[in-house]
């Protein structure tokens, strides 16, 4: 892990549910392709998926429906491996390979 | 005081069903009569059920909020599978739009409450439980007198708001939550507060509240509801049924007792199952209507435990039945308010009534234009004004970002057939309820769609539910 080197990817798979899936094309499930390290030469985080999809995967404009104020917006729970991200340390949560990000938004109706 | 609670409540279920009564303190060890007997017999042979808890489940109390989508089929099992009393909340009558997956009400009963239809659906299921009807909406004036009558509670509602009430009632007064919502092809479902733990108590694992697992609301523009977004019957319908599932499981294996009540059966440290429900499973179904059935259709997400920082019941927490009561905390401001709609600001000459736009297009003033209706496909797939040409508001918003990314023409955000009606003619934009077309008339003109004012850009005010109640009373409006 940390002898990643600067051309060292990590491919993980990223899933949307709940209605997300909207903000990506309708497509549920994505498998990404990222470096193993940032620009500084620190393993990739959460954080850095969250700015990636933005940026790269994520083809409606309505940002912020997906995040607000830098952060993933209230309402959409995000889970590392099938576990909640708060068990893992959110934001900075270092990918892993193969791993599995799901984010789902709370549904309310009934 | 829960003792007393289900010494009511079995003493009510005797009279209903002239059950001999035995005197034994929650009717653990009576016999069970020969209706009974015969009823529950597919149940009671299942492994972990036995006699034992079905007596369980004929002295357990059951709130139903919600009588809708979840309600319908969560309280048939609830009903079915012999629950003593069955409490259910719901101030609406019986529509016709609630009917595909509303199954417990009838076309007969339209327009009747819907705590009476659905109770009228559960007696002639099973006459045994006593059922008891709430027929208004739960708030936080009456919500802590209704919910303390009761063992366990079924959150079926339909807003944020109730759902974080339903939440912080079930903290202050130790019941357990099973909480399900459900949207479009989507449903969720999870255990709540079992076993109850007191407020502010967090010096070992407690089960969480469902604002330790879902602390703020999203904002109102990220919400969806069944009657905007749409819903699947069966997809609803799952969630209610696992919810009755859940409730039943609990109840017979008294899991829903607060944990200090139950010394004795704790007294080798917390089971498995406890174990297992201060870590919840949110359970998620997603349903894809192009799709087979597929790994991820159903998935079950490991949540935290009670967070030491809950505002409910986290350490130190203020909040008191007293304070709902008065309205503290304010549940509709907390999710978001009654905030007026957003407006993009658009002068007056870029606004007509649909009233208008329909005499003007009769008295034929109107130049060739284009009637953009930029509601999802779908809806304008059920009816439209004649001319309309339709591109859903979300694809026109990602090709306007696309053009003003990557250059190209702005004539492109409008369809094809559009483009034919000559360079300056009219844009008139409608959508749903009048809010996002006001935006697309902004982003349009943002476009440079304008040419610097010679062409004309204006929304029709309230979208086709104004056509529908200024125009066309018979347009199917959804």
């Amino acid at each position: 892990m940390s002898a990643a080197k600067n051309n060292d990817t990590i491919d993980i798979t990223v899933d949307f549910s709940g209605g997300l899936e909207m903000l990506f094309d309708n497509k549920r499930r994505y498998s990404v392709s990222l470096p193993a390290v940032d620009g500084s030469g620190k393993p990739v985080t959460m954080a850095f998926l969250i700015d990636h999809l933005c940026t790269h995967l994520m083809k409606d404009p309505r940002v912020d429906l997906f995040v607000l104020d830098k952060h993933i917006r209230p309402g959409i729970l995000v889970l590392i491996n099938d576990a909640d991200w708060e068990l893992e340390g959110e934001e900075a949560y270092e990918l892993q390979p193969r791993d599995n990000i799901l984010f789902v938004s709370t549904l309310h109706g009934g | 005081m829960e003792g007393d609670t289900r010494e009511a409540i079995q003493d009510k279920s005797n009279v209903a069903s002239s059950r001999p009564k035995n005197g034994v303190p929650n009717g653990s060890d009576r016999r069970l009569t020969d209706e009974e007997f015969e009823r529950y017999s597919r149940q009671m042979i299942v492994p972990g059920m036995g006699k034992h808890g079905q007596l369980r489940l004929i002295n357990s109390s059951v709130l139903i909020i919600g009588a809708g989508g979840l309600g319908c089929p969560a309280a048939q099992y609830i009903a079915g599978a012999g629950i003593g009393t069955i409490g259910i909340v719901d101030g609406d009558v019986v529509e016709p739009s609630n009917l595909h997956r509303q199954v417990a009400h009838a076309t007969s009963r339209i327009g009747m409450a819907k705590v009476d239809s659905l109770i009228t659906h559960l007696r002639s299921l099973n006459p045994l439980p006593t059922y008891i009807a709430h027929p208004f909406h739960l708030t936080a004036q009456n919500g802590a007198d209704i919910l303390s009558r009761y063992d366990l509670i079924l959150d079926c509602t339909d807003n944020p708001a109730t759902r974080y009430l339903i939440s912080d009632l079930c903290v202050l007064l130790q019941k357990p939550l099973v909480s399900a919502a459900s949207v479009q092809t989507s449903g969720q479902l999870i255990v709540l507060n079992c076993p109850p733990s007191p407020q502010g108590v967090v010096d070992r694992p407690c089960a969480p509240c469902y604002r330790c697992c879902f602390r703020k609301p999203p904002p109102p523009s990220a919400n969806l509801s069944c009657g905007e977004a749409g819903i699947m019957g069966p997809v609803v319908g799952m969630m209610g049924v696992a919810q009755a599932g859940e409730a039943i499981k609990i109840l017979a294996s008294a899991l829903h007792l607060p944990q200090d009540a139950r010394g004795a059966s704790g007294a080798s440290g917390a089971s498995d199952a406890e174990r297992h429900l201060t870590h919840p499973h949110l359970l998620i179904y997603s349903y894809d209507l192009a799709s087979a059935i597929g790994p991820y259709t159903f998935r079950a997400l490991r949540m935290g435990g009670r967070k030491r920082s809950c505002f409910a019941c986290g350490e130190g927490s203020t909040l008191t039945l007293e304070g709902i009561r008065s309205g503290n905390p304010d549940y509709v401001q907390f999710c978001g308010g009654l905030a007026p709609p957003p407006h993009a600001g658009l002068a007056p000459e870029e606004r007509v009534t649909a009233a208008a736009y329909d005499a003007a297009r009769r008295k034929q003033e109107l130049p060739p234009h284009v009637l953009l209706d930029i509601r999802e496909r779908e809806h304008f797939s059920l009816g439209s004004i004649e001319g309309a040409v339709n591109v859903p508001f979300g694809k026109l918003l990602m090709k306007a970002a696309e053009i003003q990314r990557d250059g190209g023409e702005a004539e492109d955000v409008l369809p094809r057939e559009a483009r034919g009606s000559g360079k300056d003619a009219p844009i008139y934009v409608v959508c749903r309820r009048g809010i996002d077309s006001q935006e697309t008339v902004a982003k349009l003109k943002e476009l440079g769609l304008d040419h610097g004012g010679t062409r004309k850009i204006v929304d029709i005010v309230g979208g086709m539910k104004a056509w529908k109640d200024e125009v066309d009373p018979r347009f199917p409006f959804l």
